[in-house]
């Protein structure tokens, strides 16, 4: 599949959701693969989950906290700048994206480094971070298998856990033979593994930079944590001398003791794991220990998650761990994939939080509140209880106000302006309720055969293409009502 | 011109404006309705936690007191481990003889080489939790600094059946001491290190130690 290099998060117009799903849509390996890994894993999640007689408490538990945290985000924030900067940390400020990585490669630069390693990070994905540095000379390798394999394959990432999943094992042994120069290579996955193996481990030993992204940072002490699984984490962040963790600033919570709950609920809702491999907790530098990195900078980014907060309903976005249930139960996602959101969060949750970061306006974003059949499933699985749907309709009301707020006299004089303007003045006053019934009834009798309606004239058409509508009864309710208050 | 930082916190407060002025942290509620500790008898925990473990592909073994050195020795000598890792505080009667030991020191420290090239690592732990099947390390006694856990490609860890927790909330609970008071750095491991990124197919050993075995002493 073409692949594009612009993203909702790159300058330019983006490709709307409609146009990107039916490239996806035709590509029947990308359809196998990802039917396969996303029913595999909702599988194995229900099991995970159904092991704990105390999930809603621990679900709730998780989004009271949250919705904690993000009215309260200010306090936390300068609790944790404290925390870190007292356990030997530097804390820095980044408005928005290009002011992050600004900071980034200014602290690489400084140390004297032309490469860095990386652990996967959907922040730095967010800032274009690799390519940033690229531009200043430096070096980025991806450690995570999985970005390892796209960043070789020049892609962009199509899930949030497991970012190659649109590519299978023949695909990936090709790749590794031409780009790492793995010479009689099986496709096993235990092979391919292998070989990621001791390419990344001369790097992780030769690093003098680490770049990590963060799961959580806690306020009270100003521990940061990384979960993972394959020890990638591990090295990154206690390997290389400097370490440098880039967060949006929605990810802190308040206390230590708080990890009770997101570490029971990222993992089983994520890998569908009791616990995941590998999770690293550290705060600030290791110091006389020689435990880990000697300089440690946590750079804190809005880029957009204060105009998230502004929004009341829009908001609960932020109280998103990352786990990517919600894209495995979907099903559109589950038939389009990751690339047709044409943003590096896909799926439901990059539905609602894709637009509301990068604002309204663009094409892209602007269709993603309509890339759902509203069904529900992702408010079901979600461990913190986002209100995935009711989000979704809120985000394509205020698509829709913007376009009115935008055309300017033309666009309300748009036939489906007009005929919305039209229904919700009838659906708001009673008489004129009433009389568009009787109007209705007078005008349907061509159309309506055996008690429904298939096929509407002109631009209504298009309602009646997939769905039949049932005529305007006889009597209507209102009617019956007033005849039998009057026997 | 302001500053990121304080732009930063004027967007927050201006974005929160809806919140009352007069409203704490403190004042929304989380109801903390989980489980926090496991009533069952210490014996299930303890069989719980080699049981889950187990379940990670984690070679998990039950030893009683006096046997520990043994078993240790049988471990590493199944292995084929000549050059051993050893944190600082180690119990000298884990110390098996005859193959080279790469002691770590707070002033001889061992060099990643030195790790990366060495045959395992024999460490103890803060914790396990049973619930997960989980160990955890908190450069402690008996564990040293995260990288000897790291580099090595086989790890062999004691846990004393005392060090073994039910729930996940007791874990966190118990290690609140040497975060908050200490700094000190904590590592979850559950199982070795894995990748399940192609296809879904679990593959067990990518960056970490391949092999995780786990020695648990009554």
């Amino acid at each position: 599949m073409e692949t594009k290099k612009s993203d909702a998060f790159s300058p330019g117009p983006t490709p709307r959701f409609e146009e990107s799903a039916k490239e996806s849509l035709s590509d029947s390996q990308l359809r196998r693969n990802l039917g396969k890994a996303t029913q595999t894993i909702r599988r194995k999640r229900a099991v995970a989950v159904d092991e704990m007689p105390d999930w809603e408490g621990l679900r709730e538990a998780g989004r009271a906290l949250k919705e904690r945290v993000v009215r309260h985000l200010d306090e936390y924030l300068l609790q944790l700048e404290e925390s870190v900067t007292r356990a030997g940390g530097e804390v820095h400020w980044a408005r928005d994206a290009e002011e992050a990585n600004r900071i980034i490669s200014r602290i690489v630069r400084d140390e004297g480094a032309e490469e860095v390693v990386k652990v996967k990070s959907i922040a730095t994905d967010e800032t274009k971070l690799n390519e940033h540095l690229e531009r200043e000379g430096i070096r980025a390798f991806e450690t995570d298998l999985a970005e390892l394999i796209i960043q070789l394959a020049g892609e962009t990432s199509s899930h949030i856990l497991v970012p190659a999943i649109h590519k299978n094992r023949a695909e990936i042994r090709e790749l590794f033979m031409e780009e790492l120069g793995a010479h009689n290579l099986s496709d096993r996955p235990s092979d391919l593994t292998d070989v990621a193996r001791l390419y990344l481990r001369e790097k992780f030993l030769k690093a003098k930079i680490g770049i990590s992204g963060a799961n959580f940072a806690v306020a009270e002490t100003g521990t940061v944590c990384v979960v993972e699984s394959e020890g990638n984490g591990r090295m990154c962040t206690t390997l290389p001398p400097v370490l440098v963790t880039l967060m949006g600033i929605e990810k802190v919570i308040p206390a230590w003791r708080d990890f009770e709950i997101f570490m029971q609920l990222l993992p089983r809702s994520s890998t569908a794991e009791r616990m995941n491999p590998y999770t690293s907790f550290w705060t600030g530098v290791s110091g006389e220990a020689g435990d880990g990195p000697r300089e440690f900078h946590l750079v804190l980014m809005d880029n957009g998650r204060t105009d998230v907060l502004a929004d009341e309903i829009g908001r609960q976005a932020l109280n998103c761990i990352r786990c990517s249930a919600c894209l495995n139960v979907c099903p559109v996602y589950e038939r389009t994939g990751g690339h047709a959101y044409n943003s590096v969060y896909p799926g439901p949750i990059g539905a609602i939080l894709t637009p509301q970061l990068v604002g309204v306006g663009d094409p892209g974003p602007d269709s993603l509140p309509y890339a759902s059949s509203l069904c529900g499933a992702c408010y079901q699985v979600c461990p913190v209880k986002i209100n995935i749907p009711e989000v979704l309709v809120h985000l394509r009301g205020k698509v829709v106000r913007h376009k009115q707020y935008m055309g300017g006299p033309r666009s309300k004089l748009d036939p489906e302006n007009v005929a919305m303007q039209m229904v919700a003045k009838l659906f708001s006053d009673p008489q004129l309720y009433e009389g568009a019934q009787r109007l209705a009834r007078a005008g349907q009798w061509p159309f309506a055969r055996g008690g429904s309606i298939s096929r509407l004239p002109g631009r209504l058409a298009g309602w009646t293409a997939v769905r039949e509508l049932k005529p305007i009864p006889q009597q209507t309710f209102r009617e019956w009502w007033r005849n039998r208050r009057s026997v | 011109m302001a500053t990121a930082r304080e732009t930063i916190f004027w967007r927050i407060r201006h974005a929160t404006r809806d919140v009352p002025e007069a409203e704490r942290p403190e004042d929304v509620s989380v109801e903390r309705e989980y489980r926090k500790e496991d009533g069952a008898e210490r014996e299930e925990i303890i069989a719980r936690f080699a049981e889950r473990t187990a379940e990670y592909e984690a070679d998990v073994r039950r030893v009683g007191h006096d046997e520990l050195p043994r078993a240790i020795e049988e471990a590493l000598n199944r292995r084929g481990v000549r050059r051993l890792v050893i944190p600082p505080y180690l119990p000298r009667e884990w110390i098996p003889e005859g193959i080279e030991i790469l002691r770590d020191a707070a002033r001889s420290r061992l060099t990643n080489q030195e790790l990366d090239g060495s045959d395992g690592v024999l460490t103890g732990c803060a914790l396990g939790i049973a619930q997960t099947g989980t160990i955890v390390l908190d450069a402690g006694r008996a564990q040293g600094r995260r990288t000897l856990t790291l580099l090595p490609d086989y790890h062999l860890c004691v846990v004393r059946e005392q060090q073994i927790v039910g729930l996940v909330p007791e874990a966190f609970a118990s290690l609140e001491r040497a975060v908050k008071g200490e700094g000190r750095a904590v590592t979850f491991i559950s199982g070795p290190s894995a990748t399940s990124d192609i296809e879904l197919d679990r593959v067990e050993g990518v960056h970490g130690p391949r092999t995780l075995e786990v020695l648990i002493v009554g």
